[in-house]
C-alpha cells in the first residue's frame, strides 16, 4: 500500500504558479484603488475653491456620508452574501416615522400626533427594532417563501414608502424626542458623533468579515452557496441574519438622519439607493456575491460625496447630481469589469 | 453528403481526404506554452481518441480546433482544405462541432428551436413547419426525440444527440465530444456508443477526448496521446495495451499492480468491530428504499449505482444534505440529526460532494479559505479567524496532500481539475472526520490524480476510521472493502473484495451477481 499511497510530483506543475501571483497582488491592491481616485479629488476640489479645504467643508461632507454609509455598510454585507436588498432606502424612512407614531402622544399641542403606546425614551430602541423587523421580513420572504429578491425587495421599497406617507399623513414631522436628535446633532472631539459611530461601525463590520468565521461566512455563502452549504455553514440563518442586520443599519441611519436634521422628512432617503448602489460597486464590492470588502465600499461612499462636493463648489448647480450618480456608476462597472477581467451578466 | 457513404475503411488507395488535419500547432498563453507543435490527423469515418492528463493541451488543441482561439503556428485544415479564418462562426460551424461534457442547449425551449436556434429564415417563425423540419432531421440521423419536447426534460444523452444532430445539420462532418460520458449512466453510454457508431457508418469522424480509458478502447479505433502540450504518440488502438497507454500519459512505467493493490487486506478486516456509521432503514421517498447500512473503523464501503439508483441521494443523506423520510443515521452509535449538514460534520462526517464547481468550492477565493471552510471554529479564539492560523492550516493541508499550488492564497479556481479536486478533500478532512463520504471523488482528474484521490481515501480507513464512496467508476470502488451495488433504489448485490467488473458492472445493471448473461449487450 505504502507505495502507491505516495504522491508523486507532478511534471505540469511550473505553468501553474507563474501566472496568478501578479493577480493576487492586483486584488490585494484593489481595495485601496479608490485612495489615489479620493486623493485626486481632494486636489481638484483645492484647485476649484478655496473653500473646499476648510474643516466645515469637509466635516460637511463627512456628516453627510455617515447615513449614507450606514446603508452602504448593510448593503455591501447582503451583497457580499449573494443577496441583494434594495428596500433599505425606505427603511430609513420609515422606521423613524413608526418609531414616532408610537411615542407621540394622541393629543396635545404638537402638529403630529401619535397613539402615545411607549414612552420617549423608548424611540430610538423602537425605531431599530422596526429596522430590524423588516429586515427580518425581507429574509423571510427570500429564504423561506423562495421569491426573488430583487423583486420583493423591490415592493418592499414602494410598500414601506407608502407605509410612511400613510403614517405620516404625507407630512414632514419636526418635533422629535431630544434622544433622536442628540446623536445628530452632538460633537466629540470635534466631528459630528455621527462619523464616530460609522467609523466604529464600519471598523467592527471590516473586523467581523475578516477575522470572524460567521463574517467569512459571507463570502463562502456569496461565492458559492451550495459548497458552503456543503461546508456546514448554516447558510440560511447567517443570510437572514445579515438581511436582518441590514434593516437594523437603515433604522440607524434614519436616526442620524432625523437628529441631524432636526425633523423626519417625507421624502427621507427617497432615491438613494441608487447612490448606495453606485457606492458599493465603485468600492469593489462584487453584484454576483462573494466578492469586496468593507474598507473598499467606505472608500466608495466617500469618493461619491467628494464628487458631488467638489462639482457643487466648483458651480454645478445640484440639479446634475443625479446625472452624475448615474455616469459614475457606469463608468465604475465598466472600469471594474475590465481590471477584473471577469464578465458581470 | 454523397461521398460518405462510400465507406470507412482507411486503407484504400483512394482515401477521402482526413477530416481533420493540424500541423505544427502552437498556441501561448501569456508565458504558459498550451501547444507545442503538435498535430493530429483524424480520417473521415474514423472515431479518433484524445488522452492526456490534465494540462496536456487537450482543451487548447479543441479550442484551435473549434476555431475560438487562432494558433500562434501551424496550420489546421478540414478535408483538406485550409481552415476557415478566425471570425467566421458560420463556417467553422459547418466544418466542425464540439459536444461539450456540459449540455449546451437552451433547457427552456424546445428541441426544434434549440436545432434551428439562430436560423430560424426570414420572416415569421412558422412553429408547425418548424417542427416538421426539426422532425426530418432527428429522424435522418435516427434520434428518437419528440421536436416539440422541452430540451430540459431530455435525459442527458438525448440532449447530446440533438446537439450532434444539430452539428451535423451545419455540414459538420467532424464532431468533438468532450468528455460527453461523464454525466451519463453505464446505459446511456451504451446509447451513446451505439449512434455515434451509426454515425460513423455514415462518414461522421469523431474526436473523442476522455479520462475514462476503458471507452476509448470501446469506441475508437486509434488514438493519440499528448502529455505536457507535446503529441507524444498516435497508434491504432487494437495495438496498445492498458499500460502502455497509461504509460504514455504519465511519461514513466506505468503501475502496473496498482488496481489489484488497492484491494485492501481482507484479514484487517475481518475482525468484527463495532461499526462507526450505522444507517438503520434510512429510505428516502422517491430515491431509495429503507437501506441498513454499517461500517466498520478501517473499512471503506463502496455504495455503486448508475445514475438513477438512490447511490447519491443516500449519500447525501448520510451526510445531511437531504432529510431521510424515515429511519436514522448513527455515527459512533449516536444519532445524527437528519437533515443538518452541521450535526453531521460535528458528529464526526466528512463529505466530498458529487461536483466540485457546485457544492465543493468556492472558486473565487484562496486555497486556504476553501481548505479552512468546515472547520472556522477552529481556527481562533471566540468565532474569529486568524489569517495566520489558517495559513498555517491550508499550509499543512497542501504539503499533507501535495496540493500543486504556488501558496495557500491562490485562488482555487486557477488550480487543476485533480488539484481542485484535493482541495475538497481536504475541507473534507480537515475536521478529522470519523466517516468519509465521497461522492465520485475522481469524477474529471487525470489518472494520477486520480490515484493519489483515491490513496487519500484509502488512508482515511488506514488510519483506523472509516469511509464510504459513493461511485460508479469501478476504479473507485475497487478502493472498497466492501461494495454495495443499488439498482432503482434498492440494495440488488453485495461484493466482498474479490468482485469482477463484470459482476458489479451488471449488477449495477439491475442484473444481480453472477447473471452475467447479457450485462454487456
Amino acid at each position: 500500500m505504502s507505495e502507491t499511497s505516495q504522491l508523486t510530483v507532478d511534471a505540469g506543475a511550473p505553468a501553474g504558479p507563474g501566472r496568478p501571483v501578479p493577480r493576487i497582488r492586483l486584488s490585494r491592491y484593489r481595495d485601496l484603488s479608490l485612495l489615489p481616485v479620493i486623493l485626486v479629488l481632494g486636489v481638484i476640489g483645492f484647485i476649484v475653491s478655496p473653500a473646499f479645504l476648510t474643516s466645515d467643508n469637509l466635516i460637511g461632507v463627512l456628516q453627510q456620508t455617515s447615513e449614507l454609509s450606514l446603508l452602504v455598510l448593510g448593503e455591501a454585507m447582503i451583497l457580499i452574501c449573494g443577496r441583494m436588498d434594495l428596500s433599505l432606502e425606505s427603511t430609513i424612512g420609515v422606521a423613524p416615522v413608526i418609531a414616532m407614531w408610537l411615542v407621540m402622544p394622541s393629543s396635545g399641542p404638537a402638529t403630529y400626533h401619535g397613539i402615545g403606546l411607549l414612552p420617549g425614551w423608548m424611540s430610538i430602541p423602537a425605531c431599530l427594532v422596526v429596522g430590524l423587523l423588516i429586515g427580518g421580513f425581507n429574509g423571510f420572504m427570500i429564504l423561506k417563501l423562495r421569491v426573488n429578491g430583487f423583486i420583493v425587495t423591490l415592493g418592499m421599497l414602494t410598500m414601506l414608502r407608502g407605509l410612511q406617507d400613510g403614517i405620516s399623513q404625507g407630512k414632514s414631522i419636526v418635533e422629535v424626542p431630544g434622544s433622536f436628535s442628540y446623536l445628530g446633532k452632538a460633537s466629540w472631539l470635534g466631528a459630528p458623533a455621527a462619523v464616530w459611530i460609522c467609523l466604529v461601525l464600519f471598523a467592527a463590520g471590516g473586523l467581523a468579515l475578516g477575522y470572524l468565521r460567521h463574517g467569512r461566512a459571507l463570502y463562502a455563502i456569496g461565492g458559492n452557496t451550495e459548497a458552503a452549504r456543503a461546508a456546514g455553514i448554516r447558510v440560511d440563518r447567517i443570510t437572514w441574519i445579515v438581511l436582518a442586520l441590514g434593516g437594523l443599519l437603515a433604522a440607524f441611519a434614519g436616526v442620524l438622519y432625523v437628529g441631524h436634521y432636526g425633523a423626519v422628512s417625507s421624502t427621507q432617503g427617497d432615491g438613494w439607493i441608487f447612490q448606495v448602489f453606485a457606492a458599493t460597486v465603485i468600492g469593489g464590492v462584487s453584484l454576483n456575491g462573494g466578492r469586496g470588502t468593507l474598507f473598499g465600499a467606505l472608500t466608495g461612499v466617500i469618493a461619491l460625496q467628494l464628487v458631488v462636493n467638489v462639482t457643487t463648489l466648483g458651480g454645478v448647480p445640484p440639479l446634475w447630481d443625479k446625472f452624475l450618480y448615474g455616469a459614475i456608476i457606469i463608468v465604475a462597472l465598466i472600469i471594474s469589469r475590465f481590471a477584473s477581467g471577469e464578465k458581470q451578466d | 453528403m454523397t461521398d460518405s457513404t462510400k465507406g470507412t475503411l482507411g486503407t484504400t488507395d483512394d482515401d477521402p481526404p482526413p477530416a481533420v488535419r493540424a500541423e505544427g500547432v502552437v498556441k501561448r498563453f501569456g508565458p504558459t506554452l498550451a501547444l507545442d507543435r503538435v498535430g493530429i490527423s483524424v480520417a473521415a469515418g474514423d472515431s479518433h481518441a484524445l488522452v492526456g492528463r490534465n494540462g496536456a493541451g487537450k482543451s487548447t488543441l479543441v479550442s484551435v480546433l473549434t476555431g475560438l482561439h487562432t494558433p500562434d503556428a501551424g496550420q489546421v485544415f478540414f478535408q483538406d482544405e485550409p481552415a476557415p479564418s478566425g471570425g467566421d462562426t458560420a463556417a467553422w460551424q459547418s466544418k466542425v462541432a464540439c459536444v461539450y461534457q456540459k449540455s449546451m442547449v437552451v433547457p427552456d425551449l424546445s428541441v426544434a428551436e434549440n436545432l434551428f436556434l439562430g436560423r430560424f429564415g426570414p420572416g415569421r417563425i412558422r412553429w408547425s413547419q418548424l417542427r416538421a423540419r426539426a422532425g426530418d432531421l432527428l429522424a435522418e440521423y435516427g434520434v428518437d426525440v419528440d421536436p416539440a419536447a422541452r430540451a430540459g426534460d431530455l435525459t442527458v444523452e438525448q440532449g447530446q444527440f440533438v446537439e450532434i444532430a444539430r452539428a451535423l445539420s451545419f455540414g459538420a462532418r467532424f464532431i468533438i465530444l468532450d468528455e460527453p460520458t461523464a454525466q451519463l449512466d453505464a446505459a446511456g453510454i451504451e446509447r451513446l456508443f451505439t449512434k455515434l457508431r451509426e454515425l460513423q457508418a455514415q462518414g461522421v469522424a469523431f474526436l473523442f477526448i476522455s479520462h475514462h480509458l476503458q471507452e476509448v478502447y470501446d469506441l475508437c479505433s486509434t488514438v493519440t496521446v499528448y502529455r505536457d502540450a507535446r503529441h507524444v504518440l498516435t497508434a491504432p488502438v487494437a495495438d496498445l495495451g492498458k499500460a502502455e497507454l497509461v504509460a504514455a500519459m504519465t511519461g514513466e512505467e506505468a503501475p502496473a499492480p496498482t488496481a489489484s493493490a488497492w484491494h485492501a487486506g481482507s484479514a484487517a478486516s475481518a475482525e468484527p468491530a463495532e461499526p462507526v456509521l450505522r444507517a438503520e432503514a434510512l429510505a428516502l421517498d422517491g430515491a431509495y428504499e429503507p437501506i441498513d447500512l454499517a461500517v466498520c473503523p478501517g473499512e471503506v464501503v463502496g455504495l455503486a449505482g448508475a445514475t438513477a439508483s438512490g447511490n447519491t441521494a443516500l449519500g447525501e443523506t448520510l451526510v445531511g444534505l437531504r432529510r431521510a423520510t424515515s429511519g436514522r443515521t448513527l455515527v459512533g452509535g449516536r444519532p445524527v440529526r437528519p437533515g443538518s449538514v452541521p450535526h453531521a460534520l460535528g458528529a464526526g462526517i466528512g463529505y466530498v460532494p458529487e461536483d466540485r464547481h457546485r457544492q465543493g468550492l468556492v472558486l473565487g477565493r484562496s486555497v486556504a479559505e476553501n481548505a479552512t471552510l468546515s472547520v472556522t471554529d477552529q481556527l481562533g479564539p471566540y468565532g474569529t479567524v486568524l489569517p495566520s492560523r489558517t495559513r498555517a492550516f491550508a499550509q499543512r493541508m497542501i504539503s499533507s496532500l501535495d496540493i500543486k499550488t504556488s501558496g495557500p492564497a491562490q485562488p482555487v479556481a486557477d488550480l487543476s481539475g485533480g488539484n481542485q479536486q484535493k482541495v475538497v478533500i481536504a475541507r473534507a478532512l480537515a475536521r478529522e472526520p470519523r466517516v468519509l463520504v465521497a461522492i465520485r471523488p475522481t469524477a474529471g482528474v487525470d489518472v494520477k490524480s486520480k490515484d493519489s484521490l483515491l490513496s487519500v481515501v484509502r488512508g482515511v480507513a488506514d488510519r483506523g476510521d472509516a469511509a464510504v464512496i459513493v461511485s460508479d467508476e469501478l476504479d473507485d470502488l475497487r478502493v472498497c472493502d466492501r461494495v454495495i451495488a443499488l439498482f432503482h433504489g434498492r440494495v440488488i448485490a453485495e461484493f466482498g473484495s474479490g468482485w469482477t467488473d463484470r459482476d458489479l458492472v451488471s449488477a449495477m445493471e439491475g442484473l444481480p451477481a453472477g447473471g452475467g448473461k447479457g450485462a454487456e449487450e
